[in-house]
């Protein structure tokens, strides 16, 4: 019959059975049809959809983005504590400075945790660790967040020290990749120093475009001379569809004890001590 | 559906009205704990990093 929708219709002894007198049977009330059911699935399936973006993006997101950094000052404050212990406290500069960057040769396992991210332009409580591996035991880690690709240098290091971060969500390490300013400062701390690079520029590449993490970037037939640190993130905001590529130049070192360096000195002090 | 959750809701209407506030805060407790966390780990769409 054309009125198949109808699935449902309340009985009428049922309707008689209702505290309230009512007279006639009220139809919109008493009638459960396929159609109205189906509208109200799909309705509530939006709006868990719409919650679970909300959940990811904003919630969880900025519950991962306050872990992430506490994680990241314990480590800092851990390996400075651990070379005060070893070196007692700040040693003076030689004339010539500290020499060259001592290079961490450590084989480390995946997900093992071995530098600190500190980028003043990339605001407060900003501050992540670096582990080993790009995978999403480190990337989505609540502990972590930024990650070293497999095979690139290592902080200090001739070549290219390349590191990958979420910009939205899951605590979004590089959130703010897009407001680097040219000369801006990204310090790493790892257990033996400080390696202050400078944000030198951006390049906007599909996510195949591995040739950006070669010890010099797009030509990976070129012995390296320099030390330049490459980050990688998603681009555009909320989008995978493309990777915004960060590269910055190391500019100076300076061994752990020396203590860090002075544009950063009151984000690593404000934890903790 | 969400006519028949407001006509087994007992007491006046600002009492239902009540009782759906609080049933909504804990579906949306629920989800945010449990359902969420365990959902992100099968759809996983972000990615970050340059690869081939």
């Amino acid at each position: 019959m054309p009125g198949g929708l109808i699935e449902d219709r309340v009985d009428p002894a049922d309707a008689e059975e209702r505290p309230e007198p009512s007279g006639a049977p009220e139809p919109a009330r008493s009638r459960v049809s396929f159609v109205g059911v189906l509208g109200e699935l799909l309705v509530t399936a939006g709006v868990l959809i719409l919650l679970f973006l909300g959940w990811q993006l904003w919630w969880n997101d900025a519950i991962m983005a306050s872990q992430q950094s506490d994680a990241a000052s314990v480590l800092s404050s851990e390996w400075r504590e651990q070379a005060r212990a070893q070196h007692g406290d700040t040693p003076a500069p030689s004339p010539e400075g500290y020499g060259d960057p001592v290079v961490d040769t450590t084989a480390y396992g995946n997900g093992e945790a071995f530098a600190v991210m500190y980028v003043p332009r990339f605001g407060e409580n900003s501050q992540r660790g670096i582990a080993e591996g790009i995978g999403l035991d480190v990337l989505n880690s609540f502990q972590l967040g930024v990650g070293h690709y497999p095979g690139t240098q290592m902080p200090g290091e001739v070549g290219n020290f390349a590191i990958a971060s979420h910009r939205s969500a899951y605590g979004g390490g590089m959130h703010e990749i897009e407001q680097l300013q040219l000369g801006d400062g990204i310090f790493i701390q790892t257990r033996d120093g400080w390696y202050t690079y400078r944000f030198r520029d951006f390049e906007y590449v599909t996510p195949d475009t591995v040739d950006v993490l070669a010890p010099v970037p797009h030509r990976p037939d070129l012995q390296p001379t320099d030390r330049i640190i490459t980050l990688t993130s998603c681009n555009p905001l909320y989008s995978t569809a493309e990777r915004i590529i960060a590269y910055g130049v190391l500019e100076s070192w300076q061994p752990i004890s020396a203590g860090p360096p002075d544009e950063i000195a009151a984000q690593v002090a404000a934890w903790g001590e | 559906m969400y006519a028949a959750l407001w006509r087994i809701l007992p007491g006046p209407v600002w009492v239902r009205i009540l009782l759906l506030a609080v049933i909504a805060a804990a579906v949306v407790f629920a989800l945010f704990t449990w359902v969420f966390p365990w959902l992100d780990g099968i759809v996983n769409p972000i990615d970050v990093t340059v690869e081939q």
